[in-house]
């Protein structure tokens, strides 16, 4: 997609809107619509436009796959080890009233934390899959479409 | 002068025809590519649905994965297989009885269901009340379905969340790799669907 130059200028306009809402939906999706999964997989959209517009290539150097094979299982890590947090600050597992003082603050940290976690696995999950189809795609000629 | 009920109504009823003539034109393409994109549209539709059902997180999330990830990762799957279906489907008789009968079914079901958004419906009567109480008094915050999946249902959500990761390690695993596979591409030949100077063009079988 070398020469569509509106193509190229167009996503590169708008990618840095797609990621700050990826942003806002994660981290405001216990006041507006919106969470964790909505948040991945918008953010993941934005990356796999820039990918599809300036090539695979270029985008594994902005996120390299050693990083993402990484953050795969660390979002699943962050919600997990948040339930043991739980049990070590004398409550059960998953359960936030412990994690501060106040029990509403405490449920407003955990929830914010393990959206956290999901967020970064779906978008981590979803980037995933698409390289992994992307890496074993021929390059397509103009005329194949 | 239209309320606002008669336009969720004018505005439902445009989109489930265009979502109806949308599954239809996917029935009857037979251009894979075509059909790709008709099924984005397809979601995109599903999304403008639900945002009028006022499930906006559903939403989001139709936009996102059905009309935007899945798409592209048809194409993708499209641009390692053939364009066009080989083989034009017969018309069945026994599935076409089939779907009507269900159709039929579903259609004699709906006046039971109770109406939409009812509060006295069977499934907003049993734990729903002391989620929303709960939402309010002991995590205070005004997104119910978050606090319902975070704290409440935060097992399930964690399930799910090991699905994901699982899919995510098994496609990996699986397809991760970029090496020389039966086509005889090199890591450097094989990209998607933008790197110049595939080389070694192999010959696909393509229905040319």
């Amino acid at each position: 997609m070398r020469h569509h130059l509106v193509l190229r200028v167009v996503s590169k306009m708008l990618i840095p809107f797609i990621l700050i809402f990826g942003l806002y939906v994660q981290f405001h999706g216990d006041f507006g619509p919106g969470g964790g999964f909505q948040a991945g997989v918008i953010f993941a959209a934005a990356f796999i436009l820039y990918a599809l517009v300036f090539g695979d290539d270029q985008a594994r150097k902005v996120v390299p796959d050693k990083a993402l094979i990484l953050l795969v299982p660390l979002g699943l890590l962050i919600y997990g080890l948040t339930g043991f947090f739980g049990i070590f600050l004398g409550g059960k597992y998953l359960d936030y009233d412990v994690l501060l003082a106040d029990d509403m603050h405490g449920q407003h940290l955990g929830i914010l934390v393990i959206e956290l976690g999901v967020g970064i696995t779906v978008a981590a999950v979803m980037i995933s899959i698409f390289r992994a189809y992307a890496g074993r795609t021929r390059a397509i000629d103009k005329e194949d479409w | 002068m239209l309320g606002v009920s008669d336009m969720v109504m004018i505005v439902d009823i445009v989109l489930l025809t265009l979502l109806c003539c949308t599954g239809v034109a996917i029935m009857i393409v037979r251009h894979l590519f075509a059909v790709v994109a008709l099924t984005g549209a397809f979601s995109l539709l599903s999304a403008g649905l639900l945002v009028t059902l006022d499930a906006v997180d559903v939403a989001f999330t139709e936009a996102a994965v059905g009309a935007g990830i899945s798409t592209v990762l048809m194409l993708g799957t499209l641009a390692l297989t053939r364009r066009r279906e080989a083989k034009p489907p017969k018309l069945s008789p026994l599935g076409l009885g089939v779907v009507v009968l269900t159709g039929a079914t579903l259609i004699y079901a709906t006046p039971d269901m109770p109406k939409f958004g009812a509060s006295d419906s069977p499934g907003l009567t049993h734990i729903v009340p002391t989620y929303i109480e709960g939402s309010e008094k002991d995590i205070a915050i005004p997104n119910i379905v978050t606090s319902i999946l975070a704290s409440y249902r935060g097992y399930d959500t964690l399930g799910e969340v090991a699905v994901i990761f699982t899919a995510g390690m098994g496609v990996i695993i699986l397809l991760g790799r970029r090496r020389e596979d039966e086509y005889g591409y090199s890591e450097e030949t094989a990209a998607f669907p933008l790197r110049q100077g595939g080389d070694t063009e192999p010959d696909f079988g393509d229905d040319k």
